[in-house]
């Protein structure tokens, strides 16, 4: 399995440790992934605000420097932002070829084309098509039966477009879990907005929806995510939602690759679980309780 | 047929009921001057906007959905309305627009299909170009990461919030972050350090998008 990789923006720097665990955990499943030379920013959520062809300029670019690469035609986007953004440019142009003329006229800037011809995928849409649960039970060493996890989906890998789960209700995240041998934490709250960049300029609002998740994750070790916004959010405020709503609400927020390279025997600094912001002692002394298996 | 010159900033009544009349109207072009309105825009810079929301029934699903819908003091249900009654005053006094998180909720299930997060969107630019003061917060927010992504490729996060403290000319905001800074720096997880796109900025497609925009 060969994938072009476009890591983002954020993987980077807020979120290297979803870097870390996607690379590691999909060698490990033997997908091979050739990050994008020269890749730069899909404008994350604030192009979308200033001006809506940047908003297609800034994806298309990455866009035709993946179809130039050859060596595969998907590529695999961790970043639920930065998925969107690029889907968005793949859908546009099928559906209008004005909108595919007027992007290439600007990446003529840079002598770059764009055909049409990579397919962009989101990692969770490849974690759970492209592998099945056996991929990973059969390379289970460390049962993670002790945990109950609570999958956390968000907005945009399925919305507006909903390629590979159902927009409302998804489930693809829970053979996931259940291979790792955990139980799912089943609640409400899986696919409710985190607020995105709230958190930057109306804080208050930002709280409360994140506020809302957590507290539809009393009962559960860990949230996990696909997103590095998604994450920040649920884990970097705990303390102060806790206090706004005169209860504790801590809670472990980990990433998907994180869980399910525990579960394959990775080690917590292979998944880079020294670097998020929320996991609490009680989630350390579960995971090096557990035996590893022969 | 409207006059394409600036307008008064509330329409008359007789205009609120023909914007029926707009159906077909020329779009290819918006007066792109700078202006001091403190709240709203000048006249047709809503006809975009206008084509997105036009067979909106009112039904109030967009609404329901909202995550947002708490904070908002106009619902997006009446939001719409307003656009197809031109009215920008209440649009752009009002912040709904700005608490669009792009959850996309509302976009999936309007049942005439309508694209309404790319709607919240156009509105939130409408209110960049026009520099609105009312909204100065987030406009601010954007344009720092855009200016930061232009000059290097990729975002340069110290570098934005830099840039955006010092547009809000505001010395105690960053207060607000410090908690959070300490937390990702501790993780050696922001530097101070400038990444290495420099010299391969994305200059030369920003100006070519400007350049396409005034055509337009
Ligand atoms: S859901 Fe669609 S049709 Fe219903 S009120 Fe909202 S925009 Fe109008
Ligand atoms: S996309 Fe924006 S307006 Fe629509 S439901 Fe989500 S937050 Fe509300």
């Amino acid at each position: 399995m060969n994938y072009l990789y476009y890591p983002g923006c954020s993987l980077e720097g807020t979120a290297v440790e979803y870097n870390i665990s996607t690379k590691r955990f999909m060698r490990e499943v033997g997908a091979n992934l050739i990050e994008l030379e020269d890749w730069t920013c899909c404008g994350a959520t604030a192009v979308e605000s200033i001006s809506s062809l940047l908003s297609l300029a800034l994806p298309a670019r990455n866009l035709a420097i993946a179809e130039k690469a050859e060596s595969a035609d998907e590529i695999l986007v961790p970043c639920s932002a930065c998925y969107l953004n690029l889907k968005k440019v793949e859908e546009k142009t099928k559906k209008d070829p004005e909108v595919l003329a007027e992007l290439n006229e600007i990446l003529a800037e840079e002598q770059l084309q764009l055909k049409g011809r990579v397919r962009v995928r989101h990692l969770l849409d490849v974690l759970s098509r492209d592998l099945t649960p056996k991929d990973i039970e059969s390379r289970v060493k460390k049962s993670l039966a002790p945990f109950r996890i609570a999958p956390y989906y968000g907005c945009q890998c399925l919305r507006p477009y909903p390629v590979f789960d159902d927009p409302e209700s998804p489930r693809s995240m829970e053979p996931l879990i259940e291979a790792t041998g955990a139980t799912v934490h089943s609640w409400k709250m899986g696919t409710k907005c985190c607020g995105a960049s709230h958190m930057n300029t109306k804080m208050e609002v930002g709280l409360e929806l994140v506020g809302a998740i957590l507290k539809g994750a009393r009962g559960a070790d860990a949230i996990v995510t696909v997103c590095p916004m998604c994450q920040i959010n649920l884990e970097a405020y705990q303390n102060k939602i806790s206090k706004i709503n005169g209860e504790d609400l801590q809670i472990s927020i980990l990433y998907l690759p994180q869980l399910l390279g525990l579960a394959v025997g990775l080690q917590e600094e292979d998944v880079g679980l020294d670097l998020n912001l929320a996991v609490s002692k009680e989630f350390h002394k579960k995971l090096t309780g557990i035996d590893i298996l022969a | 047929m409207k006059s394409r010159s600036l307008k008064p900033l509330t329409p008359s009544l007789k205009e609120r009921s023909n914007h029926d009349s707009d159906k077909g109207r020329n779009m290819s072009q918006s007066p792109q001057k700078e202006n001091e309105y403190e709240t709203s825009p000048p006249h047709d810079t809503l006809a975009p906007v206008k084509d997105m929301v036009r067979a909106c029934i009112q039904c109030g699903t967009c609404t329901g959905s909202c995550p947002n819908a708490f904070a908002m003091d106009m619902t997006p249900r009446k939001l719409w309305r307003m656009v197809l009654l031109d009215r920008k005053d209440e649009i752009f006094q009002s912040r709904t627009f700005t608490l669009c998180s792009a959850c996309y909720y509302c976009t999936l299930r309007c049942p005439r299909g309508l694209p309404l997060t790319e709607a919240m969107g156009k509105l939130k630019q409408i209110a960049a170009r026009e520099n609105l003061k009312a909204h100065k917060k987030s406009i601010r927010f954007y344009k720092s990461f855009l200016d930061s992504v232009r000059r290097h490729g990729r975002v340069h996060e110290m570098e934005f919030m830099t840039l955006y403290f010092l547009s809000m000319k505001d010395p105690f905001m960053p207060l607000k972050f410090t908690s959070l800074g300490m937390k990702l720096m501790g993780k050696r997880k922001v530097s101070i350090e400038i990444p290495s796109r420099e010299p391969n900025s994305l200059e030369a497609i920003f100006r070519k998008v400007e350049e396409m925009e005034e055509r337009i």
